[in-house]
């Protein structure tokens, strides 16, 4: 294809890819981008909330030009059971500020735009390209990449594998496993279009205002799973995530699943009337500080959901995909000034400015909370908000009967359905894990 | 709760694909009975990719195939099936993602 030998080859055009193909070709790096899909975007599936403030790192004036939804200003948790939601929305004026802090977006756009962005800074970006094999030379070291168009391997000094959670160069090459189901969500996700005075009249927004409400509860069948709902200027981006490993041990259709959401007494009269335009599925890495491989290597490094760097808990993936790329972006860029070789030796620079960063002391924070969901998913996800929701009911409904006594009633359906004990454990390790 | 009954296919239908053809990147080892992760995906691949036919054997056709990995994830490792992304280009076109 061509004889020419970069500096550094980036696989994938997604947000890791983008964020560390800008860096080192603004830094003056002889960059080559390969992204499979027909236009960078066109693979990747997002909810989508873009976190403003790790953008605004690598492109400071991103507001003039990229495709932003709707800024947000108002967030909602539900815990739903089959019929009710008890929730707790946060709606702040102080998000209307000159410079917001989160956007929904589109990522099929966003990509397009991130991309021409990586372009202008000097980079060659090589669409309809899926990079098939690493090349290695006889000591081990990662020399170039081998793509499904004809011709002879590309060189480069370093390779990003910026290839996403489901990468196959990676784990291929040996230098990381595919993720067990246990360690991925599998997300399907519908755009619901309607005018935007619709959307705006419905969540009580004006102008460019957006709202998200992010649910949990019977609706994942007593799986580790989430529902979501954000709303983009003319359209709704709805889905729902469960665990790999929990699908397949209930075999209950993802489908079926988003179906029920759907149709939820909540969440119904919300997307009434709307015309879907795309259904979606994509995974979500949820194995957090302990499922991270490898991340750099002779002649390689790992960023973004490759690495797993996506914190599921507070479900931020794009801006630790962002933020990691660019850091590896600037470690190669400080290593190649002074002329070292891109060793191991060497790219361990890229894993001390990470830990450094908000993306591993967040990951690690979290640590132990995958591993509870998953083992008490029933609970989380089934038991305590049937509870929940009938302690309300029995809350707000006016009956005659006297107060002490439905208190006594709530406090009795929560210890009959887990025992004092079980309460006690929940509450301490949901507690440790959240630390 | 009754869920509206959305067919498969009428989803499938709202998506952009360029099919390889003849080209599947995603092929089932022949097995004479299905392990359980293969059985799995019947139900849970989320474009319904999988079936099992006559003969109680698990068959892929990957055209609405959304690459979303899956089923690599559950049955790559132990065999029984072998993944690839389609050709450059190829395969399922976001509009929106
Ligand atoms: C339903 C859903 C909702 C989400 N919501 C949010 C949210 O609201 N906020 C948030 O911050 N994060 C969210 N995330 C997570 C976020 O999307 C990811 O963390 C982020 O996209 C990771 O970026 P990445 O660059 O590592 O991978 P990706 O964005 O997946 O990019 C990988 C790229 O590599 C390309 N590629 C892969 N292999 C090859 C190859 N061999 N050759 C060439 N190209 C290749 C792919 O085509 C793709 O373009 C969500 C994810 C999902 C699925
Ligand atoms: S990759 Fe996903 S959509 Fe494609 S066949 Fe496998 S499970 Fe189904």
């Amino acid at each position: 294809m061509t004889k020419e030998k970069f500096d550094a080859i980036v696989v994938g055009a997604g947000m890791s890819g983008n964020a560390a193909a800008y860096t080192m070709a603004s830094r003056g790096l002889k960059v080559l981008q390969l992204e499979r899909g027909e236009y960078p975007g066109s693979k990747n599936v997002q909810g989508a909330i873009l976190y403003a403030n790790m953008l605004e790192t690598i492109i400071p004036d991103f507001r003039d030009d990229a495709p932003l939804e709707r800024h947000l200003i108002e967030q909602r948790f539900w815990l739903m059971d089959d019929t009710s939601h008890t929730g707790v929305h946060y709606r702040s004026d102080d998000f209307n500020e000159p410079t917001p802090n989160r956007y929904t977006i589109i990522r099929a756009q966003f990509d397009k735009w991130f991309s021409r962005k990586v372009r202008e800074a000097g980079a060659t970006v090589l669409c309809e390209t899926t990079a098939t094999e690493l090349v290695l030379d006889g000591g081990g070291k990662v020399i170039g990449v081998r793509t499904d168009r004809a011709g002879d391997p590309i060189h480069a000094e370093v390779v990003v594998l910026a290839e996403g959670v489901n990468g196959l160069l990676g784990t291929r090459a040996g230098f990381r496993k595919v993720p067990k189901p246990e360690a991925v969500a599998l997300a399907v996700k519908e755009m619901h279009f309607l005018p935007e005075e619709v959307i705006g009249e419905r969540f009580g927004l004006t102008g460019d205002q957006g709202c998200v409400i992010e649910a949990a509860g019977t609706i994942s069948r007593g799986m580790a799973g989430l529902g979501f709902l954000y709303t983009n200027k003319e359209s709704v981006s709805l889905g729902f995530g469960c665990l790999v490993s929990d699908f397949a041990a209930t075999m209950e259709s993802p489908y079926t699943l988003l179906d029920a959401f759907k149709d939820h007494p909540s969440i119904r009269p919300l997307l009434a009337g709307s015309e879907v335009k795309e259904y979606a599925a994509h995974l979500i890495p949820e194995g957090g500080y302990k499922a991270i491989p490898q991340l750099f290597g002779n002649g390689w490094v790992v960023v973004g959901d490759a690495g797993q760097l996506n914190n599921a808990v507070h479900r931020e993936g794009s801006n630790l995909a962002m933020t990691s790329g660019r850091i590896a972006g600037e470690a190669i860029s400080i290593i190649k000034s002074q002329g070292c070789p891109m060793g191991p030796e060497n790219l361990s620079l890229y894993k001390a400015m990470l830990d450094k960063s908000f993306v591993v002391k967040d990951l690690k924070k979290y640590k132990d909370m995958p591993a509870l969901l998953h083992t008490n998913s029933r609970n989380f996800f089934l038991t305590y908000p049937q509870l929940l929701s009938k302690a309300a009911q029995n809350f707000v409904r006016v009956d005659g009967t006297p107060k002490i006594e439905k208190e006594k009633a709530t406090t009795a359906a929560f210890v009959k359905a887990r025992s004092r004990w079980g309460l006690f454990s929940d509450a301490v390790r949901l507690a440790l894990a959240w630390r | 709760m009754t869920a509206p009954f959305v067919r498969i296919e009428d989803r499938l239908y709202q998506n952009r694909y360029l099919v390889d053809a003849g080209r599947p990147h995603i092929k089932v080892r022949p097995h004479q009975s299905p392990s359980a992760n293969l059985l799995a995906l019947t139900r849970i691949c989320p474009a319904q990719c999988y079936e099992v036919n006559e003969n109680g054997q698990v068959e892929v056709t990957a055209d609405g195939c959304m690459e979303c990995g899956t089923c690599r994830v559950l049955c790559e490792a132990n065999g029984d099936i072998d993944w690839s992304y389609p050709r450059g280009g190829f395969g399922v076109l976001f509009k929106f993602g």
